[in-house]
């Protein structure tokens, strides 16, 4: 394990991206399954530094996109960019000092249902660094805090935990290592009002304090007007449109239209208005 | 590797402790700057004041950031006042995000283990944990037959294509590893007969053995425990993780009886497919038997026939297929039983899994061995 440490952290230099290059670039990516194509050519930028939340309808394809950027799901055509490099260009090595450096938070939290909370957020230091018992206890209770669960809660397993909690303590497990990116599937859905603004509150003090890159799929409108800088939006495989909120608003397309003036989204500007 | 990624310098400046920290203080070179930390911490001298100089610090993160409090908190700790100055203005939130973290307020206590305590405390569970297995047994034995009872007198609520489905799962596809191992099985109970037998000219008693050895035993015992290995390990699992995901619950909810739509069918299956596989593995054993009666021991199979005949009786045969349902009830018990008792967890349906199949092969073999005394007893 001391090797894998050795070698990695060559690959935790701050990264060679040239300014302004967007830290994940995706070009014309198509993935199927059998003859159901669900990403039909698509084309995403996300840049340095920035909260992008990802729009679409549910089964439109948004886990599935995250999924091929990590290389969980393979294109059949397409190029993604990961901090400059091209991943399919990677040997095994490089891919995995890549993956060292982002985290992810799956839609069902994926937390190893043996281990306990502390072991799970553990995992990651581990796996990749050789560290004392004692370093990796207390790294592990300062994430669980940041993410603004008790410290109690990391002798729990994964069953023993309410919904909200096992995102939280999914959080912590996916930033353990500081990762510069974070892909974050509906993070804040199944969450109440509450727990779903202070998560988005939680994101964004994080991605403030450690500079992090976050791409969010969400469907939650409160994250996406509160949280996040810019939206790109996807529908029939594509990425339709990319902006910040106020331009969504503004935007022509009948899906955007439907998705941010539908009823439920207006019932929501009504209710800030009033 | 760099030569000097990190380091950690120490000075005296006018009374005052100062220490210089430098570097990329990340987590990739935690363990490093750990061991900086601890050195410095065993050859240090009594300081009033101490301050802690991160102005050369590169890169910090969130390792790096708790290694720098809690090097300020060890000094508090012993009554010296310590900073920390000179911090990147970039990294101050992170600083006070982590300052607020490890106050241990309520953290739970780890428990130190103690061997001797340990092998006891597993003693007294394994016992408590038996008299719980049997009592359960007996308890989900009882709602099993209350819950036939009730679909008894509503013939109508039966889960009749359940049934037949499990049966398919159960029963009909396991036929072809039963038929084939029950082969060898009597194949290789007549090789060793005729071997030893003859010996004394004894060999024609070969099919005496085989055919009373497969009828009464050994056909019901091989076909259980191939059945407790296949099908009531998946059962386990089944029940298992549809328990881990609340589908249980839901079932529960809907006001649907687990027991009615679940175990019942699956029990069911068991019951009457262990009989029809029994009586399928005997005849695959002692087809086997003839076999290598014929090409090993030279008697056609007429001879073999004629020999069985006058060898086994009625009931032989029924000896063992009376002893089929029980073997399947009690596969079918255990596997449910052991399914339904699973936590949350991956691990927790693997243990259960494994309990299931070494608890029912037990229990058939104990149950076999009740038979065995209540046939003798009976004279049959
Ligand atoms: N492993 C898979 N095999 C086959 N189809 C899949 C697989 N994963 C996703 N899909 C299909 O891809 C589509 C997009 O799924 P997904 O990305 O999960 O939707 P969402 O946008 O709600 O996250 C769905 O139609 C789904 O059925
Ligand atoms: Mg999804």
């Amino acid at each position: 394990m001391a090797e894998v440490g050795n070698q990695t952290q060559a690959a935790r230099k701050p990264s060679k991206v040239p300014n302004n290059y967007p830290i994940i670039r995706v070009r014309d990516v198509w993935v199927s399954f059998g003859s159901h194509a669900v990403l039909k050519g698509l084309d995403l930028d996300v840049k340095q530094g920035e909260i992008l939340g990802f729009v679409g309808a549910s089964g439109g394809g948004k886990s599935v996109l995250m999924r091929t950027i990590i290389g969980l799901v393979k294109k059949q055509k397409g190029t993604i960019e990961v901090f400059g490099h091209d991943v399919d260009r990677l040997s095994e090595e490089e891919l995995h000092a890549i993956e060292r450096r982002w985290g992810v938070l799956f839609q069902h939290g994926a937390l190893f249902s043996s281990l306990t909370v502390r072991q799970n957020i553990q995992f990651p230091l581990r796996e990749y660094l050789n560290l004392s018992q004692r370093l990796m206890d207390e790294i592990a209770i300062a994430k669980l805090e940041m993410v603004g669960l008790p410290a109690f809660v990391a002798e729990k397993y994964p069953s023993q935990l309410s919904g909200g909690m096992v995102k939280r303590a999914a959080l912590a497990r996916s930033l353990v290592l500081d990762p510069e990116i974070v892909f974050l599937d509906e993070p804040t859905s199944g969450l109440d009002p509450i727990s779903a603004g202070e998560f988005d509150d939680l994101i964004k003090a994080l991605q403030q304090t450690l500079g992090l890159t976050v791409f969010m799929v969400t469907h939650d409108l409160d994250s996406l007007h509160n949280a996040c800088d810019r939206i790109a939006a996807l529908a029939d495989g594509k990425v339709i449109a990319t902006g910040p909120i106020g331009d969504m608003l503004k935007s022509d397309h009948p899906w955007l239209r439907a998705y941010f003036h539908g009823k439920r989204a207006s019932s929501r500007l009504d209710g800030k208005k009033a | 590797m760099a030569a000097q990624a990190v380091s950690l310098n120490r000075k005296e400046e006018a009374g005052k402790l100062v220490l210089e920290a430098a570097g990329r203080w990340i987590s990739s070179f935690a363990g490093q700057i750990e061991r900086l930390v601890v050195d410095l911490e065993t050859k240090r001298a009594k300081s009033a004041a101490v301050s802690i100089d991160a102005s050369h610090i590169e890169q910090l993160d969130t390792a790096g950031a708790w290694l720098l409090e809690r090097m300020r908190r060890d000094f508090e700790g012993k009554g010296a006042k310590a900073e920390i100055v000179g911090l990147d203005p970039r990294y101050k939130v992170l600083l006070e995000e982590v300052k607020q973290t490890n106050t241990g307020k309520d953290a739970e206590e780890q428990r130190d283990h103690n061997a001797v305590e340990d092998t006891l405390g597993y003693v007294c569970e394994m016992v408590v944990g038996f008299v719980k297995d049997s009592a359960e047994f007996v308890q989900f034995l009882g709602a099993a037959v209350v819950t036939m009872g009730r679909v008894l007198v509503r013939p109508w609520t039966f889960r009749f294509t359940s049934v037949v489905n499990q049966m398919d799962r159960a029963g009909f596809r396991s036929i072809p590893i039963i038929v084939l191992i029950l082969f060898l099985i009597g194949g290789i109970l007549a090789q060793q007969g005729i071997f030893h037998f003859r010996k004394f000219g004894a060999e024609t008693f070969v099919v005496d053995m085989v055919g009373i050895l497969v009828l009464r035993e050994v056909g019901v015992l091989i076909t259980s425990i191939m059945l407790a290995g296949r099908s009531g390990s998946a059962y386990t699992a089944e029940l298992g993780s549809m328990k881990m995901r609340e589908e249980v619950d839901a079932l529960r909810v809907m006001g649907r009886d687990p027991m009615e739509i679940l175990i019942l069918p699956r029990m069911i299956a068991l019951i009457i497919a262990l009989p029809l596989l029994t009586f399928i593995g005997s005849m695959a054993a002692l087809f086997g038997g003839m076999v290598t009666a014929w090409l090993y021991g030279g008697f056609t199979p007429e001879i073999f026939a004629e020999r069985l005949r006058d060898a086994i009786s009625w009931s032989t045969f029924w000896v063992g297929m009376i002893k089929a349902p029980f073997m399947g009830a009690v596969i079918a018990l255990v596997a449910c039983v052991e399914g339904l008792r699973v936590q949350g967890s991956a691990e927790s349906l693997g243990e259960h899994t494994t309990a299931s199949v070494v608890k029912s092969i037990f229990l058939v073999i104990v149950l076999d061995g009740f038979f065995a005394i209540f046939f003798a007893s009976i004279d049959w």
